[in-house]
């Protein structure tokens, strides 16, 4: 794909909600929807009236005064961008009155300005330069001597981009867009007149203000005074390529612009879909761990993990790779090895490495990291819907009227989104809140959630079985929608269940913490307060009850006919880029793609005949029982695709211990993760920049992941797969990664009519895309149920049996932040360590006050399982008893903290609920003391071995 | 840290726990039901030899798993797609 820079139409469109209008535009006829502009209808026959300050991203301004055009019967000059079309209407573009208007206004624009283009970053693509030439200016007749802001000193403390206030025609298009599109409201025009200027927060740099670095004022910026500082390091791109996102489960498109094989900045797509033009601090900007200096892209084996790393051929990685498997399988059994696929790698990597465990291991010893994230998803809404995956698109938020957004904190976990949702706060949709911490959502500008039910970590099913309580005994539930669309039997049965007296909010307040009054109002605006929408995330799944969490999250929705339309369902917010994708493709241990599960002889049978070996009918391990298994001596090989276990995985002594009981363990990842350090293989691989394939985000929706620059470790790793599983004896021989998503449509129902071609076609696809719905579902259950009737599921609260006592007494809740994802193998490489060097503590004031700690101080996190060090920082963002922390960092090993405890049903670990002390520290823990020394040990890396000449 | 064996004790109980709502009877066939779908053999046959340190429903179900094998769909989570259904999803 060459350079195609992307076309802006100046406003909004509009949608056709009746007859077109019809107008005429110099001289030539043109129909639009009611409401549109004179300037976007202009631009859609074809014709660009100048402009500065108009963008169709942005509502409509009109400060610029360039846009203006003549109407026959109507006085003066008006502005074409907030000027709608009306029927008959004769506009003319361009008449010699107009040009003098628009050359006068450009040249006081023009004269305050540098007069660099030559040598300006933005040189070529400038609209202010652009506009220049198309009103015809040549000369200023003012000068340049009088007053300006050419000395005005530019802002570099963003990593990222910078601000150039000599170059800013305080068009307010960064402000309006901070605003409109990002929502956090960070910039704004302060001073009047001459005075008048771009500030961020009270007058901050960038840096320190309340500016979150989406980039969305710098794409909005039509000259250099917001700018990429790459653009400014490497010039202007030559060619742009769409692909998606790897970073979250949002699933944002850009624009990778390129110059050569170089990557010059990360545009988000206006046409996405998932995204719809906008980005965050992560997708946007911080893709720089592609080219980090740590990144390994030899392989290197060793005997021993006490040995250090010894790079090796491509070829003799690949061949002691198998050779050991085959050796472990022949001396422990067929059994004894397994593998992790990668939510990180496309569909088609993570189809193959599966493949490769089933078809080559022979066993379904297979895992991936929706184990420690969304499996109860998976559980919940199968048992309650029949499938598992969100019920909406993410335009549905749009038709909202109630959002409910329980254990999420989108505006630091799935940032984009975050965004579209306040849009629709803004705009008058009513918020609840269920969460133990006080997160941005529940109060930031221009946003307040009607209730905040600050709940005790642990007690989510409590909490939404009193709110169904509510529901039931207040007759607020949809008798009409329940009778026709859930099994009534199995409803009156739940209903009775929650309808008991101890179920009430008055009677489970002392469990759950939560004021009854205030939950009650809570259900009822639920209940009653038009399209109600939920949206959950980790925090109503990494319990001992997260599977039970999801089904009274389900049980909600269908007893208040909240699902099967625009605006309402259950929407689970997945973590990583793929992790939907990840669960499509059969990664867990006892289903193959499509969700078939290994015993079921016909769903077998179809997959030896494509395979031509016969399979394994017994369930695989999951991760933690392969952990276990290890220890006991019984599994001793794995190979990790794109997953630092270690690290991102509960109790690190214990995943330590099942790695190093291991005799093979493979790591194909970027980085010498921490995982790496327990591995006697490590295979290169590679970035999302440098591959082909595809990724499907939480919407369900597979979108093209597409090959910008080559891979600087010499294969994609699709390709190292394959050469495994070649050197195992398998006949794989792929060409494209088109090639596997075709094998995937013809084993997997739900893909039936996803192809490259169909992708290329439409964008995206949303699953199940099928003969009968063969450009995919954006919203689910339309018609009916998955299954047939949506289904009641009594769930009952059990208490976790991680408890607080007098040795630990508080509880410990972890989660992510904005400028950092996961394990932070790629964000800790990138300049988004300006935001959150470290991992910090977050305690409330009282909690604080009673250990003598003080905010910033080192202090010790001790529970059961462990014990770390790492800075407090005092804050009422947490409830008094709760303190909180993220895993961001392998220096602080937030996970050496938490326990073995998991959910009932997936075994997804119960990271939100850790009973903890803390006390003041004067240093690192002797686990980290010993784990900073073994990691430096283990990274060794002896110099390749070049043959004498 | 628990064993092994105190994990897969703890996990047959905590599954059991959380179908008790569902009555003795109907919990202990849930319960064998989850086992037999979600435990890989290995598992299973250890957990036949805890039957002595499960509660009462677990211990059950562990007994009809031995006397009878995996019985049919238990709840709608073990209720799988079948070979050409679309649609469906995970079950963890």
């Amino acid at each position: 794909m060459g350079w195609i820079g992307e076309i802006d139409l100046g406003t909004k469109p509009m949608p056709v909600t009746g007859p077109l209008v019809s107008l005429t535009i110099d001289g030539q006829p043109v129909d639009v929807p009611a409401g549109t502009s004179i300037m976007r209808a202009a631009a859609l026959m074809g014709t660009n009236i100048p402009k500065l300050c108009a963008t169709d991203t942005l509502e409509s301004f009109g400060s610029c005064r360039i846009c203006l055009v003549e109407i026959d019967g109507r006085a003066g000059y008006p502005a074409s961008c907030t000027t709608p079309v009306t029927p008959g209407m004769v506009v003319r573009t361009q008449t010699d009155k107009l040009a003098k208007l628009r050359k006068g206004v450009m040249e006081l624009y023009i004269s305050d300005h540098p007069l660099d283009c030559l040598t300006c970053s933005a040189n070529g693509d400038c609209e202010l330069q652009d506009q220049a030439g198309a009103v015809g200016l040549r000369d200023v007749r003012y000068g340049y001597d009088g007053a300006n802001h050419l000395d005005a000193a530019k802002d570099e403390s963003n990593p990222y981009f910078t601000f150039d206030p000599a170059k800013c025609i305080v068009c307010s298009r960064c402000v309006r867009a901070c605003d409109e599109v990002q929502g956090t409201l960070a910039l704004t025009v302060d001073g009047r007149g001459f005075s008048s200027h771009i500030a961020a927060s009270q007058d901050e740099d960038f840096l320190s203000s309340e500016c979150v670095s989406c980039g969305a004022c710098v794409q909005a910026c039509p000259t250099s005074a917001l700018i990429e500082k790459e653009v400014i390091k490497v010039g202007t791109p030559d060619k742009a390529v769409i692909t998606t996102c790897a970073y979250c489960g949002v699933g944002c498109t850009f624009r990778a612009e390129m110059r050569g094989e170089q990557l010059v900045r990360m545009v988000p797509w206006k046409d996405g879909k998932a995204n719809r033009g906008h980005s965050c601090v992560k997708g946007r900007f911080a893709w720089g761990y592609a080219n980090h200096k740590e990144r390994i892209l030899n392989p290197m084996i060793r005997a021993s993990v006490h040995e250090p790393w010894r790079e090796v051929s491509w070829e003799e990685a690949i061949a002691h790779t198998a050779s050991e498997f085959r050796r472990i399988q022949s001396t422990y059994g067929t059994r004894a090895v397994g593998g992790i696929t990668s939510s990180r790698c496309t569909n088609e990597e993570t189809f193959l490495v599966q493949k490769l465990i089933r078809q080559g291991f022979g066993n379904n010893n297979v895992d991936t990291c929706a184990r420690v994230c969304h499996s109860p998803t998976g559980y919940g809404l199968k048992t309650t819907f029949g499938t598992s995956a969100g019920t909406q698109d993410f335009d549905s938020v749009q038709h909202s009227d109630v959002i409910l957004v329980i254990g999420a904190n989108p505006t630091d976990g799935h940032p984009v989104f975050a965004s579209r949702m306040k849009r629709r706060l803004r705009q008058g949709a009513k918020l609840i809140v269920i969460d133990p911490r006080r997160t941005d959502l529940v109060r930031s500008p221009h946003i307040e959630a009607a209730h905040h039910l600050s709940l005790r970590p642990g007690t989510n099913v409590a909490v939404l079985t009193a709110m169904a309580h509510v529901i039931v005994t207040e007759g607020l539930f949809d008798e009409a929608y329940i009778r026709e669309r859930c099994d009534w039997d199995e409803y009156e049965d739940w209903a009775a269940f929650v309808s008991e007296d101890h179920r009430s909010p008055e009677a489970s307040a002392e469990i759950t913490g939560v004021d009854p009054d205030e939950l009650r109002k809570a259900a009822r605006l639920y209940a009653t307060g038009g399209n109600g929408a939920i949206y959950y995330g980790l925090g109503v799944t990494e319990h001992s009850q997260g599977s039970s969490t999801v089904m009274a999250i389900a049980n909600l929705a269908m007893a208040t006919g909240n699902v099967g339309r625009e605006g309402v369902g259950v929407n689970p917010l997945r973590g990583q880029n793929n992790v939907q994708g990840a669960c499509d493709m059969g990664s867990f241990p006892h289903e193959f793609s499509g969700y078939r599960h290994v015993s079921d002889p016909e769903a077998r049978a179809m997959f030896e005949d494509a395979w031509g070996v016969p399979l394994d009918d017994e369930p695989g391990l999951r991760i933690p029982n392969m952990l276990d298994a290890a220890t006991d001596g019984a599994f001793k090989a794995l190979f990790i695709q794109g997953e630092d276990i270690l690290q991102s995985d509960p109790n690190t002594a214990h995943v330590a211990a099942g790695l190093a009981a291991m005799e093979c363990v493979v790591v194909q990842d970027l980085f010498l993760n921490e995982t790496a350090n327990y591995a006697h293989v490590f295979l290169p691989g590679s970035t999302f920049l440098e591959k082909d394939g595809t990724f499907t985000n939480a919407e369900r929706r597979i979108q093209r992941v597409r090959k910008v620059m080559s891979p600087l470790n010499g294969f994609a790793d699709w390709e190292i797969v394959q050469m495994v599983a070649q050197a195992m004896g398998l006949g794989w021989n792929y060409t494209h990664p088109s090639e596997i998503m075709d094998e995937i449509a013809a084993l997997t129902p739900s893909f039936a009519n996803v192809h490259y071609d169909a992708l290329e076609e439409h964008g995206s696809l949303q699953w199940p895309a099928t003969a009968a719905a063969p450009l995919g579902t954006p919203t689910m259950h339309l018609d009916g149920f998955v299954r047939g009737k949506g289904r009641f599921v009594v769930t009952d609260y059990v208490a976790t049996d991680e408890k607080t006592g007098p040795r630990f007494p508080l509880l410990l809740t972890t989660g992510r932040i904005l400028s950092h994802y996961n394990v932070g193998a790629q964000t800790r490489r990138t300049d988004n360590v300006a935001w959150h060097p470290e991992d910090l503590l977050e305690i409330h004031p009282h909690d604080a006050e009673n250990r003598g700690l003080h905010d910033g101080q080192w202090v010790s996190l001790r529970s059961r399982a462990g014990e770390t060090t790492l800075r407090a920082l005092v804050t009422e963002r947490v409830a008094p008893g709760v303190v909180y922390t993220t895993f961001h960092h392998p220096t602080t090993q937030a996970n050496v903290i938490t326990t073995d405890f998991s959910d009932w049903a997936t075994n997804c670990p119960e990271y939100k609920v850790t009973a903890v002390q803390v006390s003041p520290s004067n240093g690192p823990s002797d686990w980290q003391e010993s784990y900073e020394a073994q990691a430096k040990r283990s990274r060794r890396i002896e110099p390749r071995l070049e043959p004498a000449e | 840290m628990m064993s092994t064996d105190q994990r897969l004790a703890y996990m047959a109980d905590q599954i059991a726990r959380n179908f008790a709502a569902i009555g003795h009877d109907k919990a202990a066939m849930a319960t064998a039901d989850h086992i037999a779908k979600f435990w890989d053999p290995r598992m299973k046959a250890r957990i036949a030899g805890l039957t002595d340190s499960l509660g009462p429903v677990a211990a059950r179900a562990i007994a009809i798993l031995q006397e009878k094998g995996a019985p049919p769909p238990q709840t709608h989570a073990t209720e799988y797609a079948d070979v050409a259904g679309a649609g469906h999803d995970d079950a963890g």
